[in-house]
């Protein structure tokens, strides 16, 4: 493999390989329960609780305008009353999972990066370990489990939000037939789709803190490059959960068939 | 004891050690000077194991913490407290919680024997009742007096200096040096001190080891290398630029 050192797919590959060894170490460290409990509560107020207006606006105003566009095209085969039934299943299953996760990485994914990028170039993360305590323990811990607590916790909001601001919009504004409307939603909205929606979150905010921290820790020396972590960790993250997004749904939607859900 | 053998370190294709080897006993000062960007730091950090070299051991009570995952250096950095040159001070945290923060993570102490250990050592810095200030709040020198608060409330058994004088005037260098005799006689530490401050050299340590051209240049007491005739020793001591 030599002869890839140097370019960018020997670099790419080494990256991976980095924050794979990051995932492993700080899996081996949750099972371990090194973390602080207080560390882990600050971390899921800082992920859950300060990110609810975005993912509240978020999953609002998809609901309503994919309620609008739905209708919109619906309407000219007459199946205005189908509307809320793909906005409900587009929510729980796909919509709302990754748009909460996407407003999640620019926020917390950003913020994550910038706060370990600027203790590794201020020497605190030398610090950590002079004083016996490993980086993945006190730092990564906390945020990975924060994250996947709370990212789910999030995407069941945006889902709650998008379908009751889709019911506004397609009932009060557009004058769908209520009865028919919310039966046909219950109808083809199942259990599993919210499964599916909760278990793809579940990924998304463990690849959130992972690629914020990962940023933050190898971030290179100086504002510019605390700058550069930060971007990064958005764009590398957000990027891999659109990726994931795609192979989730071809698994979880087979494993749905498969066992009759 | 610290043992350095044949230690070799490069960033990228520049070498910064080349072969550094020397033995510091239980209880000895000694200062490493040398030139700025001589590496002095960077061979301060592979004692303690924060950087691994290309070649050679770092031998800490026998152990050699070249061969040790980070896992493992954490057991041995438990010997050891470390003052950074910025200090490193957790800036999310009060000096306090800053200074707390080592005894917290070894979960063996009551929070009043803390908050006691935490007093005592603010006291011996001279900081007494600065707990609840933060880190952005304090001068350069107070910010070195809580890093070494925080580097010895554990009662290491060596302490690193990190250039603990630089970027501070001569009255507070003069105060930090005071610190670091005061340290080193009552808690009988191991200290290592990193500095371009001749004169801090002189007064803290009582061997000096000079780095010059990547490798060890002098290991004597303060007083040989004050009266070496080695022009290289001398150009250094006097302070006088290359024409």
């Amino acid at each position: 493999m030599n002869f890839l050192a140097g370019t960018w797919v020997g670099e790419w590959l080494a990256g991976l390989g980095r924050i794979t060894l990051l995932a492993r170490d700080t899996i081996a460290s949750c099972l371990t329960f090194k973390f602080s409990r207080r560390d882990l509560l600050y971390q899921i107020y800082f992920i859950g609780i300060k990110s609810q207006s975005v993912v509240l606006v978020t999953g609002a105003f998809t609901g309503m305008v994919l309620a609008a566009q739905t209708y919109f095209q619906f309407h000219k085969v007459k199946m205005d009353t189908a509307t809320l039934a793909v906005v409900s299943v587009s929510m729980c299953s796909e919509l709302g999972p990754v748009l909460t996760a996407l407003m999640v990485a620019g926020r917390v994914g950003a913020a994550i990066a910038a706060e370990i990028g600027t203790m590794r170039v201020t020497e605190q993360i030398d610090a950590l370990r002079t004083l016996a305590t490993h980086p993945v323990d006190y730092l990564v811990v906390p945020r990975l489990l924060a994250s996947t607590i709370a990212v789910p916790l999030l995407t069941v909001e945006a889902m709650a939000t998008g379908i009751a601001a889709s019911y506004f919009v397609g009932i009060g504004l557009l004058g769908i037939e209520p009865t028919y409307a919310w039966w046909n939603m219950l109808k083809y909205s199942s259990d599993a789709d919210v499964m599916i929606g909760l278990i793809k979150s579940v990924v998304y905010g463990g690849i959130i803190a992972l690629v914020g921290c990962y940023k933050g820790l190898s971030c290179n020396v100086g504002a510019e490059g605390v700058g550069r972590a930060t971007t990064e960790a958005v764009v590398y993250s957000s990027i891999t959960i659109l990726i994931a997004n795609f192979f989730l749904t071809m698994v979880l939607e087979h494993l749905c068939v498969l066992l009759g859900l | 004891m610290i043992e350095v053998r044949e230690l070799k370190k490069s960033f990228g294709s520049q070498p910064i050690l080349n072969g550094v080897s020397f033995r510091i006993e239980a209880g000895e000062s000694v200062a490493i000077i040398g030139r700025s960007g001589g590496g002095k730091s960077v061979l301060l950090k592979h004692i303690i194991g924060l950087l691994q070299p290309d070649a050679g051991g770092v031998f800490i009570d026998g152990e050699n913490i070249v061969a040790m995952n980070e896992r493992q250096l954490l057991r041995v950095r438990e010997k050891f407290g470390m003052v950074f040159q910025g200090a490193a001070l957790f800036d999310s945290m009060t000096v306090a919680e800053n200074v707390a923060f080592p005894l917290e993570r070894k979960k063996k102490f009551t929070r009043a024997e803390i908050t006691r250990r935490v007093a005592a050592a603010l006291e011996m810095v001279d900081l007494p009742g600065t707990e609840k200030k933060n880190p952005a709040e304090l001068s350069g020198g107070m910010r070195k007096r809580v890093g070494l608060a925080r580097a010895i409330v554990y009662e290491p058994q060596i302490v690193l200096y990190d250039e603990p004088t630089t970027g501070l005037d001569p009255i507070v260098s003069d105060s930090i040096d005071k610190l670091i005799m005061r340290v080193r006689d009552q808690l009988k530490v191991t200290s290592i001190v990193v500095t371009h401050d001749m004169r801090s050299a002189r007064r803290v340590g009582n061997h000096v080891l000079m780095l010059h051209e990547k490798k060890i240049y002098a290991n004597c007491t303060p007083e040989k290398l004050f009266a070496s005739t080695d022009p290289v020793v001398r150009q250094f001591v006097d302070g006088v630029a290359d024409e």
